[in-house]
């Protein structure tokens, strides 16, 4: 089917379902059956081609920092930023950013691709480069074991034509049996000094009783871009023989390497070409992706919003805030997108709250959760299942303090949404 | 007066696959509620098998950790047994499980030995049984937990089951059976982790891990209520 004709069916089916209030799947799945090849052809036409980010953890704001820093090299991007990173979704994506003549005025595509449809997607539309971020278990009982999800990231290297840049540090990813398995596209590293890489444990270390070692030396290490050291907003990181400095709006210790990766693969994109100040600038004015790490302000105080959804994001999350001062709620959910088996909650040491407590529980499975803190001895003010009532009674509980609440994906979306209707919110500030 | 309970987790290194410590870290904290003192002790392949151990407790593990860790069981079958023998009580889940009966028989057709401690032996499946499950046991009540497993096990004359699937698939989907027993070996499928929602599966093995050691059980008063709770929340989700 000609490209102008799927492109003006599918908007005509994207302005109503938009018009009743309905999301992106709908459109994106009536394009999928109707045109199969439309997304592989559209994208085709793109002068740089596609980026494909997948892994565990990091891919919605690995993405996000890609996209930041290819635009500050000139770059005109697509990007599926509305983190429906299944096929349908790009689909989607795609019929809000084409011409009514199915035209579309970019550069190249970076796009967020969940682990399983990545594989799919790859047969359809070959990327010109992959960033491969780690491999950590998450959904297992989506995926069942992360041997499983390594042999899905590895696929979609094979299917890069260009190059394929992976995280050294991660045992997986780095090992040289993942490296022997890709042939053609260029290989590339990114990852920590030895000195930080504590700061970053793998699945493995998780696991293994290894946490807080620091990592073996890498078995791939090519054309390298590393995270030497990082204190406060400030980073470096070195690259092609210099080190530079870096300026960083993100928090969170795993969104310091997160930007380590997106320069590792705009390095890759650029080449000689690469612009640096204007990467390091654009850099240092990242905000973080909805939901993740984002600070807003609430009644004149700040509430850090910290979605976790696998036991080494939640650890690293506790890790990199520290608990003093700032009042703490958890909201867990088990909706399908937040995994339903709660086993991943007994993987995390909750000790680190402590001395300051948790002032209130929510969520589906607050139940779990309270237990879970009780087996840490972590004192639980409240425990409200209800997203609305629960951050009611937080925010009544803890006027004039600071606030932090770790949710799943699905509890966050509650919260958000609340927040908003509520007219709490009083801005975004990061 | 210091009592002591020696705790040994089997293999934490390669069969700890999704919330394992939970079941190790639950053991320990009501021993320590109950008026005991929990050592943890760790054992993983090659190492010098420790004397004096009054629980054991195993999890679950990938294809490949499995790989790593059947040769060494073998090894350490004839001491698993005479413990077992012993009275010693042991919790097996998932993995360890399947490795603590005959053999397992995978999907690509290879036999993985087991010890045959348990009166059980597994084939590996095509489709994963994945979903909350609730069960119930004849002492101690419902059993709630996640289960995700693609071998289905059977179980032998000589084992009992260990429970009886309420909602859920359990061994094989088939039988209505869950786990198996045998002695004090307990052996589940039952993720979640198992022993926080099951505070009294987790003080059966404790009470029979501290009589066989001090001739008496003093149990503690534990609070259970948040227990309790994510027990009913959990029957209630969709599978």
């Amino acid at each position: 089917m000609p490209i102008p004709l799927t492109t003006a069916l599918g908007k005509v089916v994207r302005r109503a379902a938009l018009a009743r209030g309905g999301g992106s799947a709908f459109p994106g799945l009536f394009v999928e059956r109707l045109d199969p090849s439309y997304v592989r052809r559209v994208l085709a036409t793109l002068p740089r081609g596609v980026v494909v980010v997948s892994g565990t953890n990091g891919k919605t704001t690995t993405t996000k920092i890609v996209v930041d820093l290819l635009e500050s090299q000139g770059l005109r991007v697509f990007t599926n930023r509305t983190g429906s990173n299944f096929v349908r979704g790009v689909a989607a994506a795609l019929l809000g950013a084409v011409d009514l003549r199915g035209h579309l005025p970019a550069d190249i595509a970076v796009l967020e691709l969940d682990e399983a449809h990545a594989v799919h997607f790859v047969k359809e539309v070959a990327p010109r480069y992959s960033l491969l971020l780690n491999v950590m278990r998450d959904q297992l009982d989506r995926f069942g074991e992360i041997d499983h999800t390594a042999r899905m990231l590895q696929s979609i290297a094979r299917a890069t034509t260009d190059a394929v840049v992976v995280n050294r540090d991660d045992p997986r990813l780095g090992a040289q049996a993942f490296a022997e398995g890709i042939v053609g596209p260029a290989l590339r590293s990114y990852g920590t000094s030895i000195e930080v890489s504590a700061r970053f444990p793998s699945d493995d270390n998780l696991y293994g009783g290894s946490e807080g070692a620091p990592h073996p030396a890498p078995a791939v290490y090519v054309d390298d871009t590393q995270l030497d050291s990082f204190e406060g907003d400030r980073a470096q990181i070195s690259y092609a023989g210099g080190a530079h400095s870096a300026r960083l709006m993100l928090t969170g210790v795993y969104n310091v390497l997160n930007a380590t990766a997106a320069i590792a693969l705009t390095r890759a994109v650029l080449g000689d070409d690469l612009r640096e100040p204007q990467m390091l600038e654009a850099l240092s004015k990242v905000r973080p992706a909805f939901g993740r790490g984002e600070t807003l302000q609430i009644d004149g105080q700040t509430c850090a919003m910290v979605l976790v959804k696998n036991p080494a994001g939640f650890r690293l999350a506790l890790s990199s805030y520290d608990p003093a001062d700032t009042a703490t709620m958890i909201a867990i959910n088990d909706n399908y997108a937040d995994g339903r088996d709660m086993s991943w909650l007994w993987d995390v040491d909750f000790g680190s709250l402590r001395a300051g407590g948790v002032t209130t529980v929510g969520g589906v499975r607050a139940y779990d959760m309270a237990l879970r803190l009780q087996y840490d001895d972590v004192p639980v003010g409240g425990v409200t299942p209800d997203p609305e009532r629960a951050l009611e009674e937080f925010l009544g509980a803890t006027t004039g303090q600071d606030k932090r609440i770790y949710c799943t994906y699905t509890a966050m979306l509650a919260i958000r949404k609340v927040l908003g209707t509520k007219g709490a919110l009083d801005k975004v500030i990061a | 007066m210091s009592r002591p309970v020696r705790i040994l987790q089997l293999y934490p290194r390669d069969m700890n696959i999704y919330g394992d410590w939970g079941n190790t870290l639950v053991l320990k904290q009501r021993l320590t509620w109950h008026g005991y003192d929990p050592q943890i002790l760790d054992y993983n392949p090659g190492d010098a098998f420790p004397d004096d151990v009054d629980l054991i407790v195993g999890g679950g593990g990938q294809d490949s950790g499995q790989g790593v860790i059947v040769d060494d069981l073998q090894g350490l079958g004839p001491r698993l047994h005479s413990l077992a023998g012993n009275g010693v009580p042991m919790l097996v889940v998932c993995g360890l499980y399947q490795l603590f009966g005959h053999h397992f028989d995978t999907v690509d057709g290879r036999r993985l030995p087991g010890i045959g401690l348990l009166d059980v032996h597994t084939v590996g499946g095509t489709t994963r049984l994945i979903g909350n499950i609730t069960t119930r046991h004849p002492d101690v009540g419902d059993l709630v937990g996640y289960e995700n497993h693609s071998g289905k096990t059977y179980l032998g004359a000589g084992a009992q089951p260990l429970a009886t699937v309420v909602q859920g698939a359990g061994n094989n989907g088939e039988d209505g059976t869950e786990g198996a027993q045998h002695h004090h070996v307990l052996g589940t499928y039952l993720h979640g982790s198992v022993l926080p929602k099951n505070p009294r599966l987790a003080d059966l093995l404790l009470e029979q891990a501290v009589r066989n050691r001090y001739g008496e059980f003093a149990p503690g008063a534990i609070d259970d209520r948040y227990a309790d709770q994510a027990r009913r929340v959990a029957m209630t989700r969709p599978r």
